[in-house]
């Protein structure tokens, strides 16, 4: 190319200007379009989620029934006060630990479900994984003692290792295990790698039986369920009287 | 279409025509120059994912070169391969929130892999090889034509992929219902699972490239 207009310094950076403004404020533009609709599915999706927790399969397009359907309460306790929201599935989990750490009353979103006539109460939990965030629902049966159910998901685990705590043989696995110990005294779940119990006929044990290649998700995943579900446990107390 | 008058060629000449024909066959960006092979192998397991994808570069590419050759005699020398990574870019992202608009769950599946359409070398190779030397026209059908050779592989590997290793199509069981052994699995037929691996996705992508050039020997490097 020979000497042109365009190869001097003010066009270039005339033209950058003009460019990036013009992109700019067309992505803008077209993010703000499709805002509303992107924040509806993120909320379809977190019913989807809770439901999944108790064993409910459900799709975009039957979620929001089937979920007023399972899901009785909302309930949100902040410190000792406990309030119904119906909003309760839209909190943040994110945004309340965070606020947490700087001194504020976490908000813990709590969800009552009635399943085959038992009560279920599924809480939610966030953690880190190997990579990245880990989060997921937990479903705790009417005894407050075993889970019912769990749904695990993550924002960047390893495919094929670590990305497959979403599957349903290592979640399957979480099915009636205690979360006390046999003095009564919480315990939480162990990801065990060395259990001798791989098919986990043993509930008792507070161990499941962790995937292999996949030991730092799998710590990640235990440390999320205990803490998460110890931030209930005072919730819980109350319940029990 | 045998109009050799230079000044002005019908829109669908046989050389425009070869614009989009060529890359689907003899000139295959996939098969024979061998670009865009990272997203055939990750995200080619199901069909529906192929199709999406090869639609999204099909609409990136098109638009892309389009507004590249539009661009091309203001685009100042010295910055144009920003500049195409701007356009590439911006086109990206409407695609992504489109599909996170309109197909969440799509979305999640190809999750990184459409925000690495960016780096996909043959949109990046066809804006600096072909889009900044020739008219809008032609540069959209080369975008059409390429991004569609690509797809086809893409579409291809992933109806093998899904068929082999799930037994479905595009989600639906087409062999039967491995767990209750129905229709071909009640013969004992397995489903491959290594299908769904990236490896399986390689070693398609190779079979392909063998049987097209066993039927073309002009395609096979002779060094």
């Amino acid at each position: 190319m020979s000497t042109k207009r365009t190869d001097s310094n003010s066009y270039t950076i005339i033209f950058s200007v003009i460019m990036v403004v013009v992109v700019g404020s067309l992505l803008a533009f077209f993010a703000n379009f499709t805002k509303d609709l992107r924040v509806k599915n993120d909320q379809v999706k977190a019913q989807i989620d809770i439901l999944s927790a108790i064993g409910v399969e459900s799709d975009r397009s039957n979620a929001t029934e089937m979920f007023t359907q399972y899901i009785k309460q909302q309930k949100v306790i902040a410190g000792t006060e406990v309030s119904d929201d119906e909003k309760a599935y839209l909190i943040d989990v994110k945004k309340e630990m965070d606020g947490a750490k700087k001194g504020n009353v976490q908000r813990l979103p709590l969800f009552v479900a009635e399943k085959d006539g038992k009560t279920l109460y599924i809480l939610p939990v966030r953690g880190n994984g190997l990579w990245d965030a880990i989060w997921g629902y937990i479903a705790i049966n009417d005894d407050l003692k075993t889970i019912n159910g769990v749904y695990f998901d993550h924002k960047a685990e390893t495919p094929g290792l670590g990305a497959n705590i979403t599957e349903s043989f290592f979640t399957d696995d979480f099915k009636g295990e205690y979360l006390y110990d046999a003095s009564g005294n919480f315990k939480g779940i162990e990801i065990s790698k060395s259990n001798g119990d791989p098919n986990n006929e043993d509930k008792t044990d507070n161990q499941v039986d962790a995937i292999s290649g996949a030991t730092i998700t799998g710590n990640g995943v235990g440390a999320m369920i205990n803490s998460g579900i110890r931030a209930y446990l005072p919730y819980f107390e109350t319940l029990k009287k | 279409m045998a109009n050799t008058n230079v000044e002005k060629e019908p829109l669908f000449s046989k050389k425009n025509l070869g614009l989009v024909k060529d890359p689907l066959t003899d000139n295959n960006p996939v098969t024979v120059q061998v670009l865009g092979i990272c997203s055939a192998l990750a995200i080619t397991a199901e069909l529906k994912a192929s199709v999406i994808m090869a639609l999204s570069v099909v609409f990136v590419l098109g638009v892309g070169n389009v507004l590249v050759s539009l661009l091309r005699n203001a685009i100042p020398s010295s910055i144009r391969i920003i500049v195409q990574l701007v356009v590439v870019a911006a086109l990206v992202i409407i695609v992504d929130l489109t599909l996170k608009a309109y197909m969440p769950d799509l979305a999640k599946k190809l999750s990184v892999f459409i925000g690495l359409i960016i780096t996909n070398c043959i949109i990046m190779g066809r804006f600096e090889a072909f889009a900044l030397g020739n008219g809008p026209w032609k540069s959209f059908l080369d975008g059409i034509g390429n991004a569609a050779g690509y797809g086809l592989i893409l579409i291809i590997v992933g109806f093998f992929r899904e068929l082999l290793g799930s037994g479905k199509l595009f989600g639906f069981p087409v062999f039967g219902d491995p767990v209750e052994k129905t229709g071909l699995y009640a013969t004992g037929y397995e489903n491959n699972g290594f299908m769904l691996l990236a490896p399986m996705a390689l070693i398609t992508l190779g079979l392909i490239i063998g049987f097209q050039r066993s039927r073309n020997k002009n395609l096979i490097e002779t060094h």
